[in-house]
């Protein structure tokens, strides 16, 4: 009896805790380390759907009527949406900065702060974001659809290449007309931003002109251009890849389509901040001595 | 049967020079994550066959089919089209290589955004250079062949009926004259009228091309209709101990007397066990 009751456990409650503590523990871990390995198996997805994208763009150029359609779709369609938007951001930033700079007597180089603003960042950032929304998405949506409907699958079957078919077309709209779509936004909002300081607030046109000439400078457009091309480029690489691996089903498209905007806005930023530091570092390197408002 | 060709019916053959052999599949295995779709499938399919391949949903037969031209890569084994592994062809040549292929999905996989004119000629597009006036000729009558008017040419797959879009798939399959025709369960969702001319234009392709069909279906009017060679799937995960996936290989005639009980109350559309097996599952 003595030897059993040594044997016996002692406190089964405390251990039942720990091993219930520890199962939680390993749960945790073995979730976390599964959605760290799912992500890299996704960058890494995505970088070979890239890669085979630009080994398709550099050996054949697709077809001018392929091409066409999908300039038009997002070049001349995201047109009036861009400059409705691009109007609208030029006035925003008018009317949120009057009072700081009126306060401080400052309200004369408002231009300058509002189109400083517009060219380097609002502009391209804009475009892309608008881009992603009305572009990205429906990308995503219908090859995704093409993917449910087995029409991927028919444009292998009759030897066509799906991602030299469908993907570099889109593609290279995004990355040449993104340019395109920034000058609009940029123009549009200086535009709104003048048409709200100088007629509505009543700031001198004179002034307002010649300090947005003083402190817009040309690397300032080019440098938000410049962005722009990589915000298109990762906008159709990202669509297109959220397109092609759509899971069946209605909510499986309604989930890619979603995917694609919330993927792209997250890398637009994240590449708006990385080209931001490199642009800045090159540009302080040949202008060490920059305005400064 | 039905006075066409009469094919040699190949068990095992595994003769790598063959003439007569236009598709050979050995030791096929395809896996999914943890699933085994396929497992070990060693076939030959003779030129001018026409195979019809049955089985319940789930048993893989799509995925056998999609790995015999390509679109799903063999975990294991390899295909050859006459002689050549699939595998082993870089993405040019075996793009090249699909110009001998025709395949009629099972809702026709028109693409949504081309007119009916512009779906069938898209391979001819795709692989010739012709004129205009060519390519026109020949859509319509191949459309004319599967029993579409002119006016149809114009319209988009959005416009059509189930049947008159499988008919387009059908005229875009067999637009470039392939060898192998693969058909994606070519009667289903359509009414019994219907389903009967598609099995029509299946045997009518046959006494017009020397081609090699095929068909991937669960209607046993099909089947018995179209084939000079049937083989049945089986569900993996339900096979016992070394058995084979095939559990049957034959004639069509001979279904209703194969010695597997689960083939004939396949062929007759009976449950058996199956209720018993999907509490089972469940």
């Amino acid at each position: 009896m003595a030897q059993t009751s040594r044997i016996a456990p002692q406190d089964p409650g405390g251990s039942s805790l720990r091993t219930e503590i520890s199962g939680a523990l390993v749960l945790w871990v073995t979730s976390w380390g599964s959605a760290v390995v799912d992500g890299v198996t996704t960058v890494g997805d995505i970088a070979l759907f890239a890669h085979r994208m630009f080994v398709w763009m550099f050996t054949r150029w697709p077809r001018r009527g392929t091409m066409m359609i999908n300039f038009y779709q997002v070049g001349v369609l995201s047109l009036p949406v861009v400059a409705l938007t691009g109007t609208f951001i030029g006035m925003v930033l008018a009317v949120q900065s009057y009072s700081q700079f009126h306060a401080i007597g400052f309200e004369n180089r408002l231009g300058a702060v509002i189109n400083v603003s517009l060219v380097r960042e609002l502009g391209p950032v804009l475009a892309a974001t608008m881009l992603a929304g009305r572009v990205g998405g429906a990308m995503a949506a219908v090859l995704g659809t093409m993917r449910v409907t087995e029409q991927i699958d028919a444009l292998t079957t009759m030897g066509a290449d799906p991602v030299h078919y469908l993907v570099v077309p889109r593609f290279l709209a995004c990355i040449l007309l993104i340019p395109a779509l920034t000058i609009m936004a940029d123009f549009m909002g200086i535009v709104g931003g003048y048409f709200y300081s100088v007629i509505i607030l009543g700031i001198d046109h004179a002034a307002y002109l010649n300090n947005s000439s003083d402190y817009v400078s040309g690397y300032d457009l080019f440098s938000g251009i410049f962005k722009s091309v990589f915000f298109g480029g990762i906008i159709a690489i990202v669509s297109c890849y959220q397109g092609f691996n759509c899971e069946a089903g209605a909510e499986g498209v309604g989930k890619a389509a979603t995917s694609a905007f919330v993927y792209s806005f997250v890398m637009i930023l994240a590449i708006d901040l990385v080209l931001n530091i490199g642009m800045d570092a090159i540009y302080y390197t040949f202008y060490p001595r920059s305005s400064i408002l | 049967m039905n006075g066409l060709l009469e094919p040699t019916m190949v068990l095992s053959s595994h003769d790598e020079h063959d003439p007569d052999a236009l598709l050979r599949i050995e030791h096929v295995s395809v896996i999914f994550g943890k699933q085994e779709v396929l497992h070990d499938i060693n076939l030959t399919i003779q030129r001018g066959q026409t195979i019809a391949i049955i089985g319940e949903s789930g048993c893989g037969k799509t995925v056998f089919m999609k790995t015999l031209v390509g679109l799903i890569q063999p975990t294991q084994g390899r295909v050859l089209f006459d002689q050549q592994s699939l595998a082993e062809k870089s993405t040019t040549k075996l793009a090249k290589l699909r110009r001998r292929f025709g395949f009629v999905f099972q809702n026709a996989a028109l693409f949504d955004s081309m007119t009916i004119f512009e779906n069938v000629a898209f391979p001819i597009r795709q692989h010739e250079v012709a004129s205009e006036v060519e390519v026109k000729e020949r859509v319509l009558k191949r459309l004319a062949e599967v029993g579409l008017a002119k006016d149809v040419a114009r319209k988009y797959p959005a416009e059509l009926s189930g049947g008159m879009r499988k008919r387009v798939g059908l005229a875009r399959a067999l637009i470039l004259k392939p060898e192998l025709v693969v058909y994606d369960e070519p009667t289903t969702g359509l009414d019994p009228i219907m389903s009967d001319v598609i099995n029509e234009l299946i045997l009518d392709t046959r006494r017009r091309y020397p081609v090699t069909s095929v068909v991937v279906t669960h209607d046993m009017h099909t089947a018995r209709k179209v084939a000079d060679r049937v083989l049945m799937f089986y569900p993996r995960r339900r096979l016992g101990e070394g058995e084979s996936q095939i559990l049957f290989d034959g004639s069509p005639s001979d279904l209703e007397h194969a010695e597997d009980r689960r083939v004939r109350q396949f062929v007759r559309g009976e449950a058996g066990e199956r209720l018993s097996e999907m509490a089972e599952d469940d």
